[in-house]
């Protein structure tokens, strides 16, 4: 607890403890009610102070100003009545209660948060002399060396010069795994440092950093506001003047009928604390704290998923996902290829990927790099002579002595050799040895693990339709989404055709229904701005991509796309709880206060009780480890 | 130009009334305050001279609500 919030804790216990033990001394007349009045400035008197400054400035429906006139209207209520003061004192006990749990309460959200992106480097260690130092990361330039200990936080992007460790990047990512990285590696800042001390050499500035990029972004995020909210802040500023004046008319419209028309007793006492007790009512505290709460909670718990949401108004959006629109390359699939298959081999397989790997040692071709990494050795050389590349075909070459040609369908019909064509879609390798053809490799873009049940998560999600748009051939591209089991498929587009098909979707599709597109973020800029909600995967260190995107998937893990939708429904689903059950109370409370059935102790439920009961639901949103 | 400051306020409605009253201030373009990150973002128009119209914002916003603080002016 602050100083503040403590001091204003005392003042309500010892205003508490004075009304509970006047209850009980017997007191009439002026002293009754010079006693009662103690509590009551207790209590109150910043509120009173609060309110008179309000009218001096011209600020007269101020809750202070509310809470004021409600409650000395009600002391002279109680004094023109059986002099019961209770209630007023009551009134303002509780309304501090609850401005005291409320700011409780955001306080110790807004630190669970900040907890939670408990990321912010404190120092960096650059070494001196052989002693290490700790100096701001701010200071530290580009080039320096700093060195990481065991247990610290990387403070700066670089890349390893000495050492090698494994890193927790947790905290960016909401991947538990820790990552090996060694000599060579980049490494982002913001990832925990677990076994050993790596010196680094730092690639940017720290407030280029990706550690201080996402903590802006975190920062920002709440200030773009969504609908719901600018529906509250301008719902607040009628309902408050509205309760108001009802509360005078209330107050004076019926005695007077009473009085004029119907020739009976005005009751203006009673007519005049009902009216009162509107005005406890009209404080539209629960609403106007529990809305951006909620979004800033949601926000909060979606980024320790590594789940970064630009604003409150992309997490609203993201709610209503019923499209969603991915690349292929990077997205769905890891963008490597792969050797995924030897078919039709009348050798080893091994044996076939030696051949072709040792034929294409001396390749730069990407094709090469695959049949090496499917070898896992490096070829010897001297094994291989005669190398011949032909540009568009493939490459011959003699190894060990055997005349080995390996290349597309083009180089097998050049030298008369007759090949098997694979059904399988991606890029095939034929291997001829003296002239005799001995089978094909495969290969492939390789799907991610992840990517099957990200569709499948997204549809139990409530997405209606999932499109995959494509660059790559046909085949290619009809296989993936086959296996996948993407609704549509669009491929052999350039990046403008990508643009030009989501807008037609978008056009196609119903105004409340949104549309969301996946990239990587390396060259979809165009298409992740043009979509409703545009979100960039596996954008750890990327920061064109996080630039672009609406929403930065911190991996690029597919299945996350669906966290992040289930994230924001809850959110949405919170978002609306709390307006229906703060409106509905409320206006349920007005009609019993206009029908004289509820008294003030009710109106200060409508009023604090509410508030609890919304701030606690909006804190909920936090809790998405289990979406 | 858009510039940042750290707040002090006590209720989310005051900080919806400071952004109001910051927004009708000359000088400002465009005002929001966030109340969870306690931060107010002015955006100036061209040519005004922050500092001074930081002052105008934060005697407005007193006006509004007197117990709010804007930092870093």
């Amino acid at each position: 607890m602050t100083k503040k919030q403590k001091k204003m804790l005392i003042r309500i216990i010892v205003a508490a403890v004075l009304m509970i033990l006047l209850h009980f001394i017997p007191v009439n007349g002026v002293l009754r009610f010079i006693c009662y009045m103690v509590p009551y400035f207790v209590v109150g008197y910043d509120i009173l102070k609060k309110a008179g400054k309000g009218i001096l400035n011209k600020q007269v429906f101020d809750e202070n100003f509310l809470m004021a006139v409600a409650t000395i209207g009600a002391i002279i209520v109680a004094i023109m009545g059986e002099g019961d003061y209770t209630e007023a004192i009551a009134v303002m006990l509780f309304y501090q209660i609850g401005e005291l749990f409320q700011s409780y309460a955001v306080g110790k959200s807004r630190r669970n948060i900040s907890e939670l992106m408990d990321i912010r480097p404190d120092y960096a260690n650059i070494e001196n002399d052989g002693a290490l130092e700790q100096v701001d990361p701010d200071e530290v330039e580009i080039g320096s060396i700093i060195v990481v200990n065991p247990g610290e936080k990387v403070p700066i992007d670089g890349i390893i010069v000495e050492g090698s460790t494994a890193l927790n990047t947790s905290a960016l990512t909401g991947e538990s795994v820790p990552v090996d990285v060694t000599v060579g590696s980049e490494v982002i800042s913001g990832s925990i440092n677990m076994t050993g001390v790596i010196k680094l050499q730092t690639t940017k500035d720290f407030g280029e950093s990706t550690v201080s990029k996402i903590l802006e972004l975190v920062e920002n995020a709440s200030s773009k506001k969504s609908r719901s909210e600018n529906f509250i802040s301008r719902f607040a500023k009628i309902y408050t003047p509205a309760v108001c004046y009802s509360a005078l008319a209330l107050a004076i419209i019926p005695p007077l009928v009473r009085m004029l028309v119907l020739d009976v007793e005005p009751m203006w006492i009673d007519w005049i604390y009902r009216a009162l007790t509107f005005l406890v009512i009209s404080c539209p505290c629960a609403l106007v704290i529990s809305i951006p709460l909620s979004f800033f909670a949601g926000i909060g718990g979606a980024s320790r998923e590594g789940v970064l949401i630009k604003g409150s108004n992309y997490l609203e959006a993201l709610a209503s996902t019923k499209y969603v629109v991915f690349d292929k390359t990077g997205t769905m699939t890891k963008g490597v290829f792969e050797v995924q298959g030897v078919h039709h081999s009348n050798l080893e397989d091994s044996e076939l990927i030696e051949l072709a790997a040792c034929a294409e040692s001396y390749s730069s071709h990407p094709i090469s790099k695959s049949l090496l990494a499917a070898y896992g050795k490096t070829p010897d050389i001297k094994r291989v002579t005669d190398v011949k590349e032909i540009s568009g075909h493939g490459v011959t070459a003699s190894v060990d002595g055997k005349q080995v040609a390996c290349g597309n369908s083009k180089l097998m019909k050049s030298l008369g050799i007759s090949y098997r064509d694979c059904s399988h879609a991606g890029t095939i390798i034929h291997v001829a040895v003296d002239g005799e053809y001995m089978g094909h490799i495969l290969i492939a873009d390789v799907i991610k693990e992840n990517a099957g049940s990200a569709i499948k998560a997204l549809k139990n999600a409530g997405v209606k339709k999932t499109v995959m748009l494509t660059g790559d051939s046909k085949t290619v591209a009809d296989s993936v989404a086959k296996e996948l089991a993407i609704d549509e498929v669009y491929s052999e587009l350039l990046p403008a055709d990508k643009v030009s098909k989501v807008e037609k979707l978008i056009e196609a599709k119903a105004e409340k229904e949104k549309l969301v597109f996946v990239g990587d973020g390396i060259n979809d800029a165009p298409v992740l701005s043009r979509a409703d909600i545009g979100i960039a995967m596996g954008a750890l260190g990327s920061d064109a991509a996080i630039e672009a995107a609406d929403i930065v998937l911190m991996d690029d893990d597919p299945l996350k796309i669906s966290k992040a939708i289930k994230i924001a429904r809850k959110c949405i689903r919170i978002v609306y709880e709390n307006i229906y059950f703060a409106i509905g109370i409320k206006l349920l409370c007005l009609l019993l206060g206009a029908l004289g059935i509820a008294n003030m102790w009710l109106a200060i439920f409508a009023d604090v009780g509410v508030m609890v009961i919304a701030v606690l639901n909006a804190i909920r949103a936090l809790m998405v480890k289990k979406l | 130009m858009k510039k940042g400051y750290k707040i002090e306020v006590d209720c989310a409605n005051c900080a919806n009334k400071m952004e109001d009253a910051a927004k009708k201030t000359e000088g400002v373009k465009d005002a929001t305050v966030n109340f969870m990150a306690l931060k107010m973002i002015v955006e100036f128009e061209d040519g005004a001279e922050p500092k001074a119209v930081m002052k105008d914002v934060l005697k407005n916003c007193k006006k509004v609500e007197d117990d709010c603080e804007i930092f870093g002016i």
